[in-house]
């Protein structure tokens, strides 16, 4: 199915993008339904995007659901290792 | 029979009479002929729906494709452009019910036009679809596993999603509905509901449903794919589209 749901969210930070070229990422779309590439019916989605820059300013990333599971731990145990108060 | 056709890129009038992208396919000969609007998948007006609107040339109908994310990201990328329509809330039904009604006006003003236009649509566009064949003056729809045709989809979802539960009596045409027995969006029992909201109301309909099918058995590259229900589907579609459209 199309599940529709989006999740917005809004991000301060750099992505590698098109022509290998770095950008400032400002949001990110997350969710779950059709990927373009990965061969799922359906995939955790995730585009890093400047919607100021036009539709080209993206990084797409699709993952599986355990996919996805595993990243959000990582990216949780990867925060929890630094000290605190480099991450507040 | 002549199997040549002729495909390219045009400018048509959409919804406010704003210039949107469209792909047409043409048969070669001089008709007259039905036509054929193709309304894409949420991922986009990409080369699957070509090869689709190409398809329906090779069948004999004059077939288009509007680019239903012409206005947000024109020129971009098939998947680029999905995902910028995707971030500003994806497309809204009036929108969708006024580029769908441009394309089927290109469509009659074609000179090898007979005034009969079906549409059809796969996936968000089979919600489309039947969208369409509510609010315009359409020969034949198409609804090809569309979620939330009847169902209630989740009230936080980003996208202004709302099911066609309160438009199905106003059907114009007659509905040709394909299904995967194993789809959940839209499962067995939406499709059930569909079926009686439109026998209720006295609309003409013709449902399929395919065991070993879930949803998007339609679409070549993807996992999804289910070829005996594809088969099928695309022999019910070509005799659904002859019936109707005189093809």
């Amino acid at each position: 199915m199309c599940t529709y749901a989006t999740i917005a969210a809004p991000l301060d930070g750099s992505a590698k993008g098109p022509n290998g070229s770095w950008f400032h990422v400002t949001d990110a779309s997350v969710y779950f339904d059709h990927p373009v590439h990965a061969m799922a019916e359906h995939t955790l989605n995730i585009d890093f995007a400047a919607p100021a820059d036009g539709p080209t300013a993206r990084v797409a990333v699709e993952l599986t659901a355990a996919s996805a599971r595993e990243l959000v731990t990582a990216i949780q145990a990867a925060l929890a290792s630094a000290p605190a108060e480099l991450t507040a | 029979m002549n199997d040549s056709l002729s495909a390219r890129t045009i400018e048509i009038a959409g919804h406010d009479a704003a210039a949107i992208e469209a792909y047409l396919a043409r048969p070669g000969g001089d008709g007259p002929r039905g036509g054929v609007v193709v309304i894409h998948h949420m991922p986009g007006y990409d080369r699957a729906s070509k090869e689709i609107t190409r398809r329906f040339a090779e069948l004999g109908y004059d077939a288009i494709c509007p680019n239903l994310y012409s206005r947000e990201a024109p020129g971009a990328a098939p998947d680029d452009a999905a995902a910028t329509a995707r971030a500003q809330g994806g497309v809204p039904d009036a929108r969708l019910i006024g580029d769908v009604g441009g394309a089927a006006e290109h469509l009659r003003s074609l000179p090898t036009s007979n005034g009969k236009v079906g549409v059809i649509g796969y996936c968000s566009g089979g919600r489309q679809s039947v969208l369409a064949a509510c609010n315009l003056d359409l020969d034949a729809a198409v609804d090809c596993y569309g979620a939330f045709v009847t169902g209630t989809p989740p009230s936080d979802y980003a996208l202004k999603i709302t099911n066609l539960v309160d438009q199905l009596p106003n059907l114009r045409c007659p509905l040709l509905g394909l299904f995967g027995n194993e789809d959940k969006f839209p499962s067995p029992k939406q499709v059930d509901e569909l079926e009686q909201i439109l026998d209720d109301n006295g609309k003409s309909h013709e449902f399929h449903r395919y065991d070993d099918a879930g949803h998007a058995f339609f679409a070549v590259d993807r996992p999804s794919y289910r070829v005996a229900a594809a088969n099928d589907g695309w022999q019910r579609i070509a005799e659904f589209f002859s019936a109707h459209l005189g093809g």
